[in-house]
């Protein structure tokens, strides 16, 4: 089906409808997304497409970052940085504190311009194109910026006139977004009585007051106990399942290899790795991963000979296994005094071994 | 980046801060009301029985009629500053509404023109309840004294302009102690305020002939008291040259203290 052409308004709707000459065809258009019903032989059918972006700019991109650099006097904070975000793809910046994750995400976002580099959003150039750019994007920073001045419900009508919402559409997203965030009883309160979790379901839901084709997350659940946490990717799952564009930064590989399509680790201002989570897990770590606790000096000598990546902490070593059981078998019976877990590989696991065991800052 | 574009946007910057001012309407009511009255006390009564009269352009004035239009200008500059001095500063520093808004299709230069408006803004209003209240009194001319209120926001964007730009400089909320010690005070005192500026030694008169406030107050006791004349236009022009100055110089220092 050609829905591409089906983007504009309209005209268009008929003009299908005549194309797959069917008894009955009905579509509509919500934001970027078409959807198509027809009722054929006693049976309903329908099929989506998102083609407002393709149409518009001629891209498929909705990031991409060339070389990108950013300096403050003497420090380097991002240092080259390349990537291309698709359209539709949730995509993760990951990295310890200091990396360089939220400069090179707020050059991203206008915030901060860039030293050097090439940066376009949405196909546009980031310094001429910045309002436009701006007008399309949410974004959840880090540090809190919610206006205690104001309740949660003006927290979001507020935030609507910035981007020149009419008053009357300005109320109609204030209401279904609460809705989304299961706010509404809430929607008198003040700011400052919310609990973190709250206050970040907030901050998500006035990031999605212009129905932004990206969506901005600077680590949006760090400091959430377990239960908002889950509140909160289940919400972004929800805003990922509507095909919304993601990027997202990180510390959390739990949080990374829940919601990311693909992601880069960084570090020091530059890309370590780049790839999908368990393409790089296979990649760099294996399958599975066995910790074995005070293990005695013969081991070491074994894993050594043996030619096995492994990394030593001391009181624990820790050996990536291509093929675990077998491995854990021979460890197990051979070596083993205190515990000696196999267990699957994780991002984590990518991550520590990439940018090292050493605290930052 | 080209945020250094003004455009008719920085009105939702001004709106932000009108709905929180209606939110707490009563209280941003209440100083403008009484605080002329508690001036009009204490100096009036109080000091004014020591006084007596004043002589003005060849006539002479009650104490309470010579010091109510200083009163109306000192209100004018106070509002106006200490809404983008300590307000600002709060909503930058600790509240991060610029950041917030900056994340949206605002320029920083249109979250500060916003700010500064707002400040000349609330000057008029404070101004308005203000003149009511001394119109009681008695000593306020009509309809001259209507022009007090265009001219609250002239006053308004001069002293905004001014506490924006010590906004911009101030490394933390308790430095503003400085300029308002340096620069409020002096002023609030010796511009023709509470006295005559002729009392004063030759040097303090030129000294006091640079503050803004000197202008403002010569304008509002004269409109108040119903004397138009085109020597004041010079005046006008002193404070609009005076934010001239301060309004683009606000601008720059907030860019490069907020974009980094």
């Amino acid at each position: 089906m050609h829905l591409d052409r089906a983007a504009g308004k309209g005209q268009e709707g008929l003009i299908h409808q005549r194309a797959i000459s069917l008894h009955f065809c009905l579509w509509t258009q919500q934001s970027d997304t078409i959807v198509v019903f027809w009722w054929k032989r006693g049976e309903l059918s329908y099929v989506s497409a998102a083609p407002g972006l393709k149409k518009e700019a001629g891209v498929d991109y909705v990031i991409e970052a060339e070389n990108v650099r950013k300096t403050f006097g003497e420090f380097t904070a991002v240092n080259g940085v390349s990537f291309k975000v698709k359209k539709g793809e949730s995509f993760g910046l990951l990295g310890p504190n200091g990396a360089g994750k939220t400069t090179t995400i707020r050059m991203i976002y206008g915030f901060s311009p860039m030293t050097s580099g090439s940066l376009k959003v949405f196909g546009m150039d980031i310094e001429n194109d910045w309002r436009r750019i701006k007008a399309r994007i949410g974004i959840c920073q880090q540090e809190n910026s919610l206006d205690p001045d104001l309740s949660v419900q003006q927290n979001l009508e507020v935030f609507a006139r910035y981007f020149d919402l009419p008053n009357k559409e300005a109320k109609e997203r204030t209401r279904s977004l609460l809705q989304f965030i299961s706010m509404e009883h809430r929607k008198d309160a003040k700011v400052t009585e919310l609990s973190g979790g709250l206050m970040r379901r907030l901050v998500i839901a006035r990031a999605l007051i212009n129905n932004p084709d990206l969506m901005i997350l600077d680590e949006p659940t760090t400091g959430l106990d377990p239960q908002s946490r889950h509140q909160v990717w289940e919400r972004l799952e929800e805003l990922k399942s509507r095909g919304l564009t993601i990027l997202l930064t990180t510390h959390y590989m739990e949080e990374a290899a829940r919601l990311c399509d693909r992601l880069v680790i960084v570090d020091h201002g530059k890309i370590l790795v780049e790839g999908k989570p368990p393409d790089l897990v296979k990649k760099h770590v294996g399958r599975e991963v066995m910790e074995v606790s005070e293990p005695p000096a013969e081991l070491l000598q074994w894993v050594q000979s043996e030619n096995l990546e492994y990394e030593n902490l001391g009181h624990r070593i820790i050996v990536y296994c291509k093929e675990g059981e077998e491995l854990f078998h021979t460890i197990s019976h051979r070596f083993c005094i205190g515990g000696c877990d196999l267990r699957l590989a994780t991002l984590e696991d990518v991550f520590l071994k990439l940018t090292g065991r050493d605290l930052r800052e | 980046m080209r945020s250094s574009v003004i455009s008719g946007r920085f009105i939702k910057v001004w709106q932000r801060n009108f709905t929180v001012y209606q939110k707490i309407w009563k209280i941003n009511f209440i100083p403008p009301l009484l605080e002329p009255l508690f001036y009009l006390f204490a100096f009036g009564t109080g000091l004014g029985a020591l006084v007596g009269s004043i002589v003005y352009r060849g006539s002479t004035v009650s104490y309470i009629g010579y010091i109510a239009p200083a009163l109306i200008g000192i209100n004018m500059m106070y509002n106006s500053f200490f809404e983008t001095t300590y307000a600002s500063f709060v909503r930058m520093y600790y509240q991060k509404t610029f950041d917030a808004m900056l994340a949206t299709p605002l320029s920083i230069h249109e979250i500060i023109t916003g700010e500064i408006v707002w400040g000349a803004t609330k000057s008029v209003f404070a101004t308005a309840i203000m003149l009511l209240v001394i119109s009681f009194f008695g000593i306020i001319h009509y309809p001259a004294a209507l022009s007090l209120l265009p001219l609250a926001f002239i006053g308004g964007m001069a002293f905004g302009s001014v506490g924006m730009f010590f906004t911009s400089v101030m490394p933390s909320i308790d430095s503003f102690n400085l300029p308002i010690f340096l620069f409020i005070t002096p002023m609030f005192l010796f511009s023709g305020t509470f006295f005559p500026l002729e009392n004063l030694p030759m040097w303090a008169q030129k000294v006091a002939f640079v503050f803004p406030l000197t202008h403002l107050v010569k304008m509002t006791r004269a409109l108040s008291l119903g004397y138009v004349e085109t020597g004041l236009l010079l005046d006008l022009v002193y404070l609009l040259i005076f934010s001239a100055i301060f309004f683009p110089l606000a601008l720059h220092r907030m860019r490069k203290r907020l974009i980094k």
